[in-house]
């Protein structure tokens, strides 16, 4: 039997998904779309296989955005290769009938099974709001049952009807009535919904006082931004500080790991492909969990407590002028740390379109594995001296960096805006603002188990081919017996480095730097143990003060720039890659990231170079 | 729900000029001379789907930092968060 789960967002759809399925959930997206697809299984007590899939949160069957229109198209059985549902599930949030009994009078329509789900009926009890479910389901003709379903047991009357529904003898198929509703059937269906409402519901007389309590600080416009403000240090903190012990447990065990590979088999090629491969290559996606965690468990905390929708509306006017949602905010802002999780992130942005300029502009954040090649270079080429006495010259061209990252993130963003994307209406800023609920930790449990799950299965496939493949350039063909230069020197990456080289030389790149970006792909830090490869520095990684004494006598101060200039947009980074792959579901946009952020790193370093030539810096 | 007639003697405005802590009632919605980048189909459709329709009881409780926009409006018992520049269309009294 196949169930589909339709509701307004807020409605407490996740939570019952999430109850009815526990961890037996697959997150995948919809093919071609940028739009989340979940899918769960249950049995009820009778023992009926249920499939349930989570369709996509609307106030109606409009299909105003690609999201709304996969909502639609699976109710009406439009969808190819997604079963038609046996039953509509219309879940609703008892304290907030309004949107939803509006909703489920259009779904009527369609002729499809239907039962509304009031759920949260708990909070709305204690609130005061009694339901004549009887007369309810009189007045809508649809069965109607009420849930709880952060409680245990709390969709066993849920169930016991499905059984029921799923026994019963199909009725004659009723007419898909539906058609896209006009102005005047829009108003007519919440005319009729409020009617309904006043005969069969009782509202209390006051508001949920806690939620108007905390709003009165949170939103505030001074008091709200201090909070916001610190909510996100704590988290950029965390995502910093609390994961960094883990990532170098992690990176140090995947290193003896190899380690121990490389003692106990023979110096060779299989000792090569699964130390510098295989491990290294595993690893290096690994690594990145425990931030993807972190930044999950923030997200989803402030998510289910109904703070996300705060925060976007606080910083709604300050991203809404580069033609971003207020929501793209924490995704971005994720992405200082790693453009990987803020890219998983930009799930909480609804609208495709508003998702899709997020996920491009996340790669353009200064993330931590430039600091590396930053701070090499600048400690290498750029003096400590003190401007006007207190400005450090260091610190502020790494500032520098920083910014013109975040500023031409802003203007890509604005670019986007005016130029593409134009396919759909841009959302303006409309956004129901939820009663504040506690998180619940079982639901943010299964949330990071399965955004966890799908990082390591999905992106990790990807990312680790990408890692042999790079592997593969940098090891093959092998040196020449008696070679006396590093090996790497006779590999396809060095030869793809020379053949870059005269594309590179009006940037003021070498050949040497060429082949070091290659590796780099894998991780823009390792370019920085690659340049000491290429140069033949013994040590490796551990050396870096080492390399940079040595690329200072190597390099002009016009190339080093260069080089600074190219890190801030080159997409040097193939996970990076992979999960916009993943999570666009297309290779369009990963390819569009791609190009633009080459075309975009060529000509600033090619600024950068000339400039810095002309004023004698060559 | 209060009907109309009884606030015929308030002067009608767009909620779009409220200031926060205004409470009144939805006269009608003008999306024609609202401005937004939407169609006026497309915001009418837009705000009647998060309820804003005639009779309804509206309240502005919160206000954004920077021009005192986007505005939180309770609409009868749900918050919205809208831009000032749609709220223009919902014509209160």
């Amino acid at each position: 039997m196949h169930l589909a789960l339709v509701g307004t967002p807020n409605s407490g759809k996740t939570s019952l998904f999430n109850a009815l399925t526990g961890s037996r959930q697959k997150v995948a997206n919809y093919p071609g779309v940028t739009v989340e697809r979940k899918e769960g299984s249950f049995v009820t007590p009778l023992g009926r296989q249920v499939s349930l899939v989570d369709l996509p949160g609307t106030y109606s069957l409009r299909g105003r955005s690609p999201d709304e229109e996969i909502t639609r198209d699976v109710v009406l059985g439009r969808t190819p290769g997604e079963a038609v549902p046996d039953l509509v599930l219309c879940v609703a949030d008892s304290t907030n009938l309004r949107l939803t009994i509006r909703l489920v009078l259009e779904l009527k329509s369609t002729g499809r099974p239907l039962m509304l789900v009031l759920n949260m009926f708990d909070i709305a009890t204690r609130r005061g709001v009694t339901v004549d479910v009887a007369r309810l389901s009189e007045a809508l003709g649809v069965p109607v049952v009420t849930s709880i379903a952060v409680r245990k047991g709390g969709t066993a009357e849920l169930l016991r009807r499905t059984d029921e529904i799923s026994a019963q003898a199909p009725g004659p198929l009723q007419q898909n009535l539906w058609q896209p509703l006009t102005v005047a059937g829009l108003r007519a269906t919440q005319r009729q919904a409020d009617r309904i409402i006043a005969a069969t519901i009782s509202l209390p007389t006051k508001p949920d006082t806690w939620t108007a309590r905390v709003d009165a600080v949170v939103l505030h416009p001074v008091a709200g931004l201090a909070i916001l403000a610190l909510i996100l240090f704590v988290m950029f903190q965390a995502v910093f500080a609390w994961a960094q012990p883990l990532m170098d447990l992690l990176s140090s065990a995947f290193t003896a790991l190899g380690l121990l590979v490389h003692d106990t088999l023979p110096a060779g090629l299989l000792q090569s492909f699964l130390q510098n491969g295989v491990i290294s290559g595993v690893g290096s996606v690994i690594v990145f969990l425990p931030q993807i965690i972190i930044i999950f468990l923030f997200i989803l905390l402030l998510e289910d407590f109904g703070y996300m929708a705060r925060a976007a509306f606080l910083m709604d006017r300050i991203m809404g002028g580069a033609g971003l949602h207020g929501r793209a905010f924490i995704p971005l802002l994720s992405s200082f740390a790693c453009a990987i999780p803020g890219i998983m992130a930009t799930r909480v942005i609804d609208n495709r379109r508003d998702r899709l300029t997020t996920i491009l502009i996340a790669p353009l954040m200064t993330c931590s594995a430039r600091i590396p090649v930053y701070t090499l270079i600048i400690s290498a080429f750029i003096p400590a001296r003190q401007i006007g006495g207190w400005v450090n010259l260091q610190g502020l061209v790494m500032f520098g960096l920083y910014a013109v990252g975040i500023a031409s993130a802003l203007g890509v963003s604005f670019v986007i805006k005016f130029f593409m994307l134009r396919d759909y209406a841009p959302a303006p800023f409309m956004l129901e603002l939820p009663d504040y609920k506690m998180p619940r930790a079982g639901s943010v449990a299964i949330g990071i188990y399965t955004r966890a799950k799908m990082f390591l299965h999905r992106a990790g496939t990807t990312i680790f081919s990408m890692m042999v493949l790079i592997w593969f350039l940098a090891s093959f063909p092998l040196p020449p017996a008696g070679a006396t230069d590093p090996a790497i020197n006779y590999s396809f990456a060095a030869m793809i480095g020379r053949a870059l080289e005269p594309l590179l030389m009006p940037i003021g790149f070498n050949w040497q730097i060429a082949v070091a970006l290659i590796p780099g792909m894998a991780a823009r830090e390792v370019a920085v143990a690659a340049l000491g490869t290429v140069y033949a520095i013994e040590g490796g990684k551990e050396a870096a003060d080492q390399i940079g004494q040595v690329l200072a006598t190597k390099w002009s101060l016009a190339t080093a720039l260069s080089l600074l200039a190219w890190y801030i947009f080159a997409p040097q980074c193939a996970s990076t890659l992979a999960v916009i792959r993943r999570e666009t579901g297309s290779w369009k946009w990963m390819a569009i990231t791609f190009g633009y952020m080459l075309a975009l790193a060529y000509l600033a370093s090619l600024a950068t170079y000339n400039i810095a030539y002309a004023l004698g810096a060559g | 729900m209060t009907s109309t007639e009884q606030n015929d003697a308030r002067p009608q405005m767009p909620l779009g000029l409220a200031k926060r802590g205004y409470s009144g009632v939805i006269h009608r919605i003008a999306a024609v001379d609202a401005g937004s980048a939407l169609s006026a189909t497309e915001l009418e459709s837009r705000l009647i789907e998060l309820g804003f329709v005639e009779g309804a009881r509206v309240e502005v409780l919160h206000e954004g930092v920077i021009g005192r926009d986007p505005i939180a409006v309770r609409v009868e018992n749900v918050t919205i968060a809208v831009r000032r520049r749609e709220a223009m269309a919902i014509i209160v009294a």
